[in-house]
């Protein structure tokens, strides 16, 4: 049996952000990882930036983004599907981020050369998200946390609406802990292909799951079994397309593809299903994963020709070429005449423009179903090229459902005394669906800070 | 030094670099960092010269390799500066002058050693033969026991060997990483003002890594008082020939001249480097380091060690009876560091200057070539 003030259960960025903030209240802190100390962090170690509010242009933010803004662009994002109040917490506590994040080793990326499309919301990890988990692991290391990696929690037992004792596993051996108060940030359940079956059935099979592979969401189910409230709709995640040769788990940024709305995309029957050039790529990107998901299984194939090689970011594999529409169906396995088909519809419905690659030009098709609205250019100088795409699952939707001090509610709407929660666990409250570029790491900072200094304050309380 | 002795497989080494870089191309997370990450970003092959270019841009700063979300046990097992490592020292093969002598880079400690001693032993050779006192007012009076001449001849020669085959490497490696474009005087500005300021070895901002995730600025300023104390060195020489042959004053120079307080802090200076360069390198994480380099990065720093600590040893008994067998040892190891310059460590500096300057005749491109489709949306 061992003792603390403050658990942490889970070591991403809400976890470090709540850890900390506990440790500096003067609470003991105790913080356990799943995975070892070189995969540690979560999915925040495949992330890059964090979104947030300024009135002024700071050394790494261009412009002004107003809480205004910022509060209508998740509007737009989640429809709606959002608790107003958590949201405006959130967006409120981000302008105090960077000074606390500079204060515990964070570092930021000056804008390059002009080349970062989102400095004017989003602040740029120098490193990305690894470099700030070393960062924040460093400080927590300094500050006498404890750091438990390679354990895994199997229970948090709630008795009487408050947590008694905290069950874990660590190399073969159990592990108990009571600790005063407890702060879950052990992410979603986006990693257990089990638990996603429940919903999508063999088709989970096919999923690759973009980051950490120890996102089981065994916490989130073990409290959510003892009459924890849950949000979010738990079918439900977000995705987006990614190479279908990526690894199963981890790919992380380098498997998405953007060569979308300079393709066409087919499903194995070789047919289109969708307008790939429905709206500017940052604006349709992330409905790609959910529509490649709904095909048979799972898998589609972005196709272009020579003219638009170039034209989008480089991924982490060649795309796959031919000297000939049969030749690339072929290459991909599937029917080649049907490719065929498509293609010489697709080239005879694309009308006259004036191709722009950076803007909604008017490049378009008539007469098909589903139409390509811009940047429809015939597919007909070889090398042909393509992608086969899978759907690549970044996070889930279900959570905990929490109040404005991060603390955990239950089923009756009572608050569980000394448990609170951040980041990808909660993250349903204030994302009921969609997704804005750093908004995650923003909502895990901010509550992660708030988690840990409310539970630090319960623990201290109680002494 | 049986580590020499590992095989190494060039078209392996230069996939694996390239496999690597592609990766990097993908992600470009760590594009804060230094000046290789900005270059990669221009590109979309890689060819061998690139790959090369890139390799000498690297400062082997480490940063990336502890910010890497695919650094081993990750299955892509990403480790940029171990490849681009392996990589220099195959360039280094590929750039010397002559070609049959790119042999020497595999066993350098071995060479240097016989080099040295065999140079000390020409000196000796050459020397006046010993008399029992030396007369009152020839304390260090170098001349007195080794004939001017033939001093100049031979470590002038050996010289003017190094900066030959250095100059042709350097255009080797020039025109094997691409032609066609323009170094404007600014260009020129900025690389020098990266190389003497090692601004790459920044991490962007608070230093490289050693041991662990750790940044600390403690390598790059061991390296600067060894850079410097050489430069100091090489001016003191340069404040002596002045002194002799334009001002026709002859050494024994006073403490106070300017070539022996130039020396003397020049010596000081490369001897703290070095002593802290071997200290990091021995207690270094092996995991972003190459065995394969062990060899060649300890040799260079042994040998520019021994030819700091011999001059400086020459100052301090100049007066004394062992002057003369001191001077033959510090000729005969300056004259195998300057054989050896073309086919050591050495090299790394003027092939990352080169690799610098193609980088700042760059920057016109970074700024024109705005990435279009820049998405970090999902990040």
């Amino acid at each position: 049996m061992e003792f603390c003030d403050v658990l942490v259960v889970g070591g991403g960025n809400a976890g470090l952000c709540a850890a900390i903030s506990a440790r500096e209240a003067g609470a003991s802190v105790m913080l356990i990882e799943h995975a070892p100390r070189t995969l540690r962090g979560g999915n925040s170690r495949h992330t890059r930036n964090l979104r947030l509010m300024h009135d002024a242009p700071t050394a790494t933010l261009t412009g002004k983004y107003s809480s205004s803004d910022y509060w209508h662009d998740l509007l737009s994002v989640t429809g709606g599907r959002t608790n107003e109040q958590l949201a405006r917490i959130a967006i409120a506590g981000t302008p105090l981020l960077l000074p606390w994040m500079d204060a515990h080793g964070a570092r930021f990326q000056p804008a390059l050369e002009g080349t970062l499309s989102l400095s004017r919301t989003n602040a740029f990890f120098l490193g990305g998200g690894k470099a700030l988990m070393n960062a924040y692991y460093r400080t927590a290391e300094r500050l006498g946390i404890t750091i438990k990696y390679e354990t895994e929690v199997r229970s948090i037992c709630i008795v009487n609406g408050a947590v008694r004792e905290v069950l874990a596993v660590a190399g073969g051996s159990s592990l108990r802990v009571k600790p005063k108060a407890v702060v879950v940030s052990s992410g979603g359940f986006q990693a257990n292909l089990e638990w996603l079956r429940e919903y999508w059935g063999d088709a989970a099979g096919n999923f690759i799951i973009r980051g950490t592979p120890y996102a089981q969401g065994l916490v989130l189910k073990n409290l959510l079994d003892q009459g924890v409230a849950a949000v979010g709709d738990p079918t439900q995640f977000h995705a987006v397309a990614v190479d279908a040769r990526a690894p199963k788990f981890d790919g992380g940024i380098v498997s998405r593809l953007d060569c979308i709305p300079f393709s066409i995309v087919v499903d194995s029957t070789g047919n289109r299903f969708y307008d790939e050039g429905q709206d500017i790529w940052p604006k349709r990107y992330a409905i790609w994963g959910r529509l490649v998901a709904k095909c048979p299984q799972q898998i589609a194939y972005a196709v272009t020709d020579a003219k638009s090689n170039e034209l989008f970011m480089p991924s982490l594999f060649p795309p796959v070429r031919a000297d000939s529409i049969s030749e690339l169906a072929r290459k991909f396995g599937i029917d080649a005449h049907a490719l065929e088909n498509t293609v010489r519809d697709f080239n005879r419905a694309v009308r006259p423009g004036r191709f722009d690659p950076n803007a909604l030009d008017n490049c378009r098709t008539e007469g098909i179903d589903p139409p390509k609205s811009h940047w429809a250019r015939p597919i007909d100088v070889p090398p042909f090229i393509g992608y086969p795409l899978r759907p690549g699952v970044t996070f889930t939707y279900l959570g905990v459902q929490v109040n404005e001090s991060a603390g955990v509610v239950m089923q009756d709407q009572q608050p569980c005394a000394n448990l609170f929660a951040a980041g990808e666990i909660m993250v349903g409250n204030i994302l009921g669906q969609g997704y804005v570029a750093g908004i995650g790491m923003a909502i895990g900072a901010v509550f992660g800070r708030i988690a840990g200094e409310e539970a630090a304050k319960v623990a201290l309380d109680s002494n | 030094m049986r580590l020499t002795q590992i095989e190494v497989h060039p078209v392996a080494t230069e996939e694996t670099a390239r496999r690597f870089v592609e990766i990097c191309n993908a992600c470009r997370y760590c594009e804060g960092y230094c000046a290789v990450f900005p270059a990669i970003e221009l590109r979309r092959q890689f060819t061998s010269g690139d790959l090369s270019y890139l390799a000498n841009l690297c400062h082997d700063c480490r940063g990336c390799y502890y910010s890497c979300q695919y650094a081993p046990p990750h299955e892509f097992a990403l480790n940029l500066p171990k490849a681009f490592a392996e990589l220099r020292l195959q360039t280094y093969e590929r750039y010397a002058w002559p070609r049959p002598l790119a042999a020497l880079f595999r066993r350098t400690g071995l060479v240097s050693a016989s080099l040295a001693l065999a140079c000390t032993l020409l000196f000796v050779f050459v020397k006046t033969p010993p008399r029992p006192n030396l007369p009152s007012g020839t304390a260090g009076a170098f001349y007195a026991v080794m004939p001017e001449a033939t001093m100049i001849a031979i470590t002038g020669t050996a010289f003017i060997f190094a900066v030959l085959a250095l100059s042709l490497g350097v255009l080797h490696f020039w025109r094997d990483t691409g032609n066609g474009i323009t170094v404007r005087a600014s260009s020129l500005r900025e690389a020098l003002g990266d190389t003497l300021s090692l601004r790459n070895l920044g991490g962007g901002g608070d230093g490289c890594n050693n041991k662990d995730e750790a940044f600390s600025q403690t390598r790059r300023y061991f390296h600067h008082s060894l850079f410097y104390g050489f430069l100091f060195c090489f001016a003191s020489t340069c404040a002596a020939a002045f002194y002799e042959h334009v001002l026709g004053r002859l050494p024994p120079y006073p403490l106070t001249s300017v070539p022996v307080l130039l020396g003397t802090v020049g010596g000081v200076g490369m001897l703290i480097g070095i002593a802290g360069l071997l200290q990091i390198k021995a207690t270094a994480d092996a995991a972003p380091v190459s065995k394969l380099l062990v060899d060649i990065d300890y040799c260079f720093l042994i040998l520019l060690f021994v030819a700091a600590a011999t001059g400086l040893l020459l100052l301090g008994f100049r007066g004394t009876n062992a002057m003369s067998m001191l001077l033959a040892v510090h000729l005969g190891v300056i004259v195998a560091v300057f054989l050896m310059l073309p086919y050591c460590k050495f090299v790394h500096g003027i092939y990352r200057a080169a690799a610098l300057l193609r980088s700042a005749a760059e920057r016109p491109r970074r700024a024109s070539a705005a990435v279009q489709v820049k998405d970090a949306a999902d990040a």
